[in-house]
């Protein structure tokens, strides 16, 4: 992934976090995406969800594969530890990062050639798995790196640059994840911070596995009047389903909803989404009506936003398993190795 | 009495065939376990189809009171059980021999032969008049034999009888008809034939100090000792019990009684290409990790192991070698992924590979591994195979020195990061060996750096500079010349007299070898022996080599792999290499060894 390093100008009336550090030390390297690439828009939020949940940036460990949209987490959190894995296979580094550290907050971010093709395989089992991560899909419907090839989310009758046009269905990942199990389902665009922003907040701190997929629109290869991912096509048939706002524990809730209209989802930190539903009818605890609506209006070419599906109660992949709450890497050797005794007695069975 | 029936008291080889699904393993094993507890050394063989239920299937148990547990390739006492193979079974045994058979179902004179002594115990019907229902009738009949074999072979009925009290230990209401079983073909065998017979079992004191286990189970073992937190798989035969009995001794071992949480985390991955990814998440979060697989799975990994190698992370693979190319024959036996291990994934990439030639260096060499691959931040392959994983092998008992401590290797943690004494570059050859210190996530925001694939400089960022690329790329040979100094050194065994002939060869072949040795030395040949039990090949390989005029080289695959690998990767003329080569799926016997070289060595003195 390339990079040119910014430097860090901090000025003395920059707003600072419950941590004493300001935006700044959320940052990372100076993008050489293209300009006005939707990705540096997601990056900007990130950045923003993390400084504005002060989470210590290097308790972060930030993942992803390969890509335009891997590229980004060289961009935001400097002093978080970084992955950039082979092509598709970031959820199952995020599988082993979350084995040994169950501690550290997990990022992915991937993009839909990296997640809906060469990786679908392992995208669909971080979802079953109920891995305690937050995963972004950067979802622009072409692949910008080889230059402007449809990727597996691009819409029927959509065109490519040239002309050409995708006669293939369209792989949703809002949808598999919720057909899969996902237990946070959300979709927002790159040019909505406003949304994006406490949507990123909760799905950090949601337990289990967090999907946003966010339309992001490749400037340079699908920004074109017949894309259903441009700019234009995605302000034109925006369709928020609900507007959500984060609350940490610690905060009042200010905002003020009447019953029916606003619902406080609580997180197990203490942390609450507020969901006001701008679509009476819906319901994030119904998976069955959240795919029938999302269906609904996607054949009218509408995409539907927000937060899309919540299930507090599954357990994630530690759970199941009944790890030990301790983080694995930190078990010191005699508590892991049973010693001489336990090997002289048990190979009686051997006998 | 022929001259090949004499003497072949505790020298023999017993083979039974039977019908897969229908229970006869726990039988086989407790005939073997019996001739094991009575101090003969002995070992047992299992030739199984990729199948569940209804297909052929055979046990060789080969007792040897001379300790050699190679195969024989003969078969002096056969029990056939499966009427779809007799014909064949009754082929195999050896003149002299032996063949016991179900006389329930009289079997047509022309299926006998002079040469072979044939013996019908009417088994199904004993079986049919004493038991009930239709499952114990059928599990019983295997019983029967045992009992049986029992009378024919000498064997101790009070081993055989606590034997069966302790495999059943947890389903008591078995053990009174399990017992009547073997009363029955005793006493049948007893009344009907010449008991013992001529091969025979006498009880030794050969065994003591020894166990038996397969490599699999040793494997498993080694990974818990050896501090392994979290095991990643996906189902793949012959590699499977590894996992099993990782999990099976961390339940033993790593779970709290009282809250039941584990102290170890075993994902079953959606395939190998999952399965290796989890290993280097968890490996680069600081936890040892594992992931056990075969040839089809290898092929898999590969890309991820490449990227591990280029981007310094440590893991440990187990590579339960099966029959390839391809699926191939997935439950027979074959050293044919050496070549793929060595160099698995594109670009200029080497791995370290070990080779553990039975169950006690499976579990020896596992924490070899471990060390290894924390040392040098490198994948390390371990290479078995379904011989030694998935038979049971005797074997010296396992040891443990309580004093081993895991060497992690070189890490910058919390205390030397916070410190900021020292700047932390992930690729920095700070000790001049090409290891370089790495951090963990989690730790400290000054540790931080990206693990990548793409190309990097020795501070750890991305490049495509053209100096900075190979900077590192060439710190990577260094290292590789530190590991040919850390890897464990091969097993040597020098003949008493001067040989410009020595064998060397690898892994499971070692049993086929030292037997072979031994036969040619009567016969007047005389060979020095290495079995490699690393690569990169050390010192030793490269001065043991060049002291002898001739080499052959023993191994399981078609296409002489080892030998080409230590053409790459020594200096030793090719010239003076010669292959002795068996692949057919069945495990190695020194038979084919001691006829190459014999052959090799008239010719050579006659030339």
């Amino acid at each position: 992934m390339t990079y040119i390093v910014k430097p860090k100008i901090v000025h003395s009336g920059l707003q600072r976090n419950a941590l004493g550090l300001t935006i700044r030390d959320y940052e990372g390297s100076m993008s050489t995406l293209c300009a006005g690439c939707g990705h540096d828009s997601i990056t900007a939020a990130i950045v923003q969800a993390f400084f504005e949940l002060h989470v210590p940036p290097h308790r972060v460990a930030k993942m992803s594969g390969i890509g335009c949209s891997s590229k980004t987490p060289a961009y935001f959190l400097s002093s978080a530890h970084g992955f950039n894995a082979v092509h598709g296979r970031m959820p199952s580094i995020a599988t082993g990062a979350s084995a040994a550290n169950r501690s550290l907050y997990l990022l992915g971010i991937s993009g839909d050639g990296d997640s809906l093709s060469i990786g679908l395989g392992q995208f669909s089992h971080a979802v079953r798995r109920n891995l305690n991560m937050l995963y972004i899909i950067e979802n622009n419907g072409v692949y910008g790196l080889t230059k402007g090839q449809f990727s597996a989310s691009a819409d029927v009758g959509s065109k490519a640059k040239r002309g050409e046009m995708n006669k293939q269905q369209p792989i949703d990942p809002v949808q598999m994840a919720m057909a899969q199990g996902g237990t946070f389902v959300a979709r927002s665009f790159s040019g909505d911070k406003d949304q994006l922003v406490p949507l990123l907040k909760a799905g950090i701190k949601h337990d289990g596995f967090g999907l946003i997929d966010i339309v992001s629109p490749c400037v340079t290869f699908n920004d074109h009047e017949d894309s259903t991912k441009s700019y234009a096509y995605t302000r034109q048939f925006y369709h928020p389903a609900v507007h959500a706002d984060f609350v940490p524990p610690a905060e009042e809730i200010k905002a003020s909803y009447n019953r029916g209209d606003v619902m406080p989802v609580e997180l197990h930190d203490g942390s609450r989404i507020l969901l006001r539903k701008v679509s009476k009818d819906y319901s994030v605890h119904n998976r069955g009506a959240a795919i029938d609506y999302i269906r609904a209006h996607q054949r009218k070419g509408e995409i539907v936003t927000g937060l899309l599906y919540i299930d507090q109660g599954e357990p994630d992949m530690h759970g199941i398993n009944r790890t030990a709450s301790l983080p694995l890497n930190e078990l010191p050797f005699d508590t892991l190795c049973p010693g001489t005794e336990s090997l002289v007695s048990l190979q009686d069975l051997y006998r | 009495m022929s001259a090949k029936t004499k003497n072949r008291v505790n020298d023999f080889t017993i083979k039974l065939a039977n019908v897969n699904g229908t229970g006869s393993a726990s039988a086989n094993s407790l005939l073997m376990k019996t001739i094991f507890r009575m101090g003969v050394p002995v070992t047992g063989k299992n030739f199984f189809p990729s199948n569940i239920q209804g297909l052929p299937t055979w046990y060789e148990i080969r007792v040897s009171k001379d300790g050699y547990l190679a195969r024989s390739g003969d078969v002096d006492v056969m029990v056939a059980m499966n009427a779809e193979t007799y014909e064949e079974d009754l082929g195999e045994v050896s003149k002299g021999g032996t063949l016991i058979y179900d006389s329930t179902w009289p079997r047509d004179k022309t299926l006998s032969r002079r040469s072979v002594t044939v013996l019908g115990i009417p088994l199904a019907k004993m079986c049919n008049e004493h038991f009930d229902n239709v499952r114990a009738r059928i599990l019983m009949k295997n019983m029967a034999y045992v009992g049986a074999l029992a009378a024919l072979l000498d064997l101790d009925l009070d081993v055989i009888h606590t034997l069966v009290k302790e495999i059943f230990a947890a389903k008591e209401s078995l053990i009174g008809a399990n017992l009547k079983a073997i009363e029955l073909g005793f006493e049948y065998a007893g009344e009907n034939f010449q008991c013992p017979l001529p091969t025979r079992v006498k009880a030794l004191d050969k065994t003591s100090g020894h166990i038996m286990i397969d490599g699999n189970t040793a494997a498993g073992l080694g990974c818990v000792y050896s501090g392994a937190t979290v095991g990643a798989w996906y189902p793949i035969t012959p590699s499977t019990s590894l996992m099993d009995a990782f999990k099976a001794f961390c339940e033993r071992f790593r779970k709290d009684p009282e809250t039941g949480e584990r102290n170890y985390c075993v994902v079953q991955a959606e395939d190998e290409l999952a399965a290796i990814g989890i290993v280097l998440g968890a490996t680069w979060n600081g936890a040892r990790a594992f992931t056990p697989t075969s040839g089809p799975g290898l092929s898999l990994m590969s890309e991820f192991l490449g990227f591990a190698y280029y981007a310094e992370l440590p893991a440990v693979v187990f590579d339960v070698q099966r029959v390839g190319p391809s699926t191939g024959m997935p439950t027979r036996t074959q050293q044919g992924d050496i070549l793929a291990a060595a160099y698995a994934s594109h670009g200029d990439t080497r791995h370290v590979v070990l080779f553990p030639s039975n169950p006690q260096e499976c579990f020896e060499l596992s924490l070899a591994a471990f060390d290894l691959a924390d040392r040098l931040q490198t994948p390390v392959l371990i290479l078995s195979d379904l011989d030694i994983g998935m038979n049971d092998w005797m074997c010296e008992e396992l040891k443990w020195d309580p004093k081993y401590k895991p060497d992690r290797g070189k890490v910058f943690d919390a205390e030397t990061l916070k410190g900021g004494a020292e700047k932390f570059s992930r690729y920095l050859d700070r000790d001049g060996d090409g290891v370089a210190y790495r951090s963990y996530p989690g730790v400290n925001g000054d540790g931080a750096y990206f693990v990548r694939g793409s190309g990097h400089n020795q501070y750890g960022g991305y490049t495509e500079d053209a100096a900075e690329y190979q900077q590192v790329i060439d710190r990577l040979m260094l290292k590789w010349g530190t590991a040919k100094k850390l890897v464990p050194d091969p097993y040597i065994r020098r003949t008493r007299k001067a040989s410009q002939y020595a064998i060397v060869s690898v892994g499971s072949c070692d049993n086929a070898v030292q037997e072979a040795i031994d036969r040619l030395s009567s016969k007047g040949i005389y060979l020095n022996y290495l079995r490699v039990k690393a690569f990169p090949f050390g010192k030793k390989v490269t001065n043991f080599l060049r002291k002898h005029e001739r080499v052959f080289v023993v191994e399981q695959n078609r296409d002489a792999q080892l030998k080409s690998l230590l053409c790459l990767e020594t200096d030793y003329s090719k010239q003076r290499m010669q292959s002795i080569l068996h692949y057919s799926g069945l495990p190695i016997d020194s038979s084919c060894i001691v006829a190459a070289i014999e052959q090799a060595v008239s010719q050579g003195e006659a030339a």
